[in-house]
């Protein structure tokens, strides 16, 4: 079973793929769209490319409870 | 009695035409009453600035101008022409269907017309639809038109389709061939996702309200643009399976013109190599549903980025949900 920080690392390397944003700038307490500017298409690539990797679902009505990294990261956990 | 057949023959798109209404919107025109911006739109849409028509340029005009052009590159007369497919939900009479207006504008000798409703994946059903034809003995040449005004059925308020929808019309002559120039359709519906988009609500119920108001088209954008991207690359590996070629052997792919990042999302997703040239019409043309991929192909023809004999895989998918794609040679 991961660990939480080999999650968020994973995530990181996701969110870097779609956007181009830097990996480190994806820390837990970060909000999705606030700090990191993903939009809401960038995160459906984000919740597709997670679902592959982790082996989770991740409903469309659930990815707006996905505010922030630390969220995704919860619920990625609590899925695997 | 043994009943005749008709003899068979290999099918392929001889000829396309398109019509581009001469009103350009750009974002600046759309942004004030969204409260948004061009680089927004430009950012979720890849939109720089559409096609509106003006109330001259209808349905059945904008048809017939596309049809007059792919019956020219054709070569083919409209006479010759045994069946009118047009792909629309613009055209506001309940019936008859816009189809046999425009076999008769275009001076058809009492082609077989009608219209069919597959939404932004109509084309594609069009071209199934005369391919097979072709290849029956039904019909010889078949014209597909996909038409829209999808102007007319937008809310200019709403923040999640206003910048989206377009105007236009894009045309093709499929007919007999030696060699096969389309490839087996691959196309199915999801009518458990009925709802992503669709007008908002039926005729009656307009009709009852206190005040009426035209049934917009309402779309979930992020639901759209997940099975799009993903369930459409899918659906695009399949057709070329079905083809019996590679995605090695595509020179040109041409997806329904919906969204920028949605043709970026399923070329990354189908990993397509760097020599496939890829239709990028809606930057000025607008998501102009059934028009979309023919209108998108001419360009290519025009600027010279498709040539003939290239191996194209069209694919287009919509409300329904519905879809449907092949591979074709562009003649």
């Amino acid at each position: 079973m991961a660990t939480t920080e080999e999650i968020r690392a994973g995530l990181a390397e996701l969110v870097n793929e779609v956007t181009g944003l830097d990996a480190d700038e994806v820390q837990l307490d970060k909000s999705f769209t606030e700090d990191l500017d993903v939009d809401s298409l960038s995160m459906v690539e984000i919740v597709v490319a997670a679902e592959e990797k982790f082996g989770v679902t991740i409903p469309d009505d659930q990815v707006k409870n996905l505010k922030t990294v630390g969220d995704a990261v919860s619920y990625i956990e609590g899925q695997s | 009695m043994r009943l005749r057949e008709t003899p068979t023959t290999s099918s392929a798109v001889l000829g396309v035409g398109s019509y581009r209404p001469s009103r350009v919107v750009p974002n600046a025109e759309i942004v004030e009453r969204i409260d948004s911006s061009d680089e927004w739109i430009q950012q979720r849409s890849g939109i720089v600035e559409r096609r509106f028509a003006t109330d001259d340029e209808t349905v059945v005009s904008m048809a017939v101008a596309s049809a007059r052009q792919a019956l020219e590159e054709a070569g083919v007369d409209a006479a010759q022409v045994d069946c009118v497919v047009v792909a629309t939900v613009s055209h506001f009479l309940q019936t008859p269907s816009a189809a046999s207006m425009i076999a008769f504008e275009l001076g058809t000798e009492r082609a077989a017309a009608f219209d069919i409703s597959a939404a932004c994946a109509g084309f594609c059903h069009g071209v199934a639809l005369a391919s097979d034809m072709v290849r029956g003995g039904s019909a010889r040449h078949v014209l597909v038109i996909g038409v829209e005004k999808l102007s007319d059925q937008t809310d200019p308020t709403d923040r999640g389709s206003a910048f989206i929808f377009a105007d236009g019309a894009g045309a093709v002559v499929v007919g007999p061939s030696e060699e096969p120039g389309i490839s087996p359709v691959v196309w199915g519906s999801d009518g458990e996702q009925y709802d992503l988009i669709r007008s908002r609500e039926d005729w009656r119920d307009v009709l009852a309200a206190d005040e009426p108001r035209m049934p917009h088209l309402v779309m979930q954008g992020n639901a759209v643009f997940r099975w799009a991207s993903y369930e459409m690359a899918k659906v695009a590996r399949e057709t070329i399976a079905a083809a019996g070629i590679t995605v090695e052997d595509l020179d040109l792919f041409v997806p329904h013109q919906a969204n920028m990042r949605i043709t970026d999302a399923m070329a990354r997703a189908l990993k397509l190599p760097e020599h496939v040239r890829i239709a990028r019409d809606i930057a000025h043309q607008g998501n102009t549903s059934a028009a979309s991929i023919p209108l998108a192909l001419r360009a290519m023809l025009d600027d010279g980025t498709a040539r003939s004999g290239d191996l194209a895989l069209i694919i287009a998918f919509g409300a329904g949900l519905a879809y449907a794609a092949q591979v074709v040679r562009v003649p």
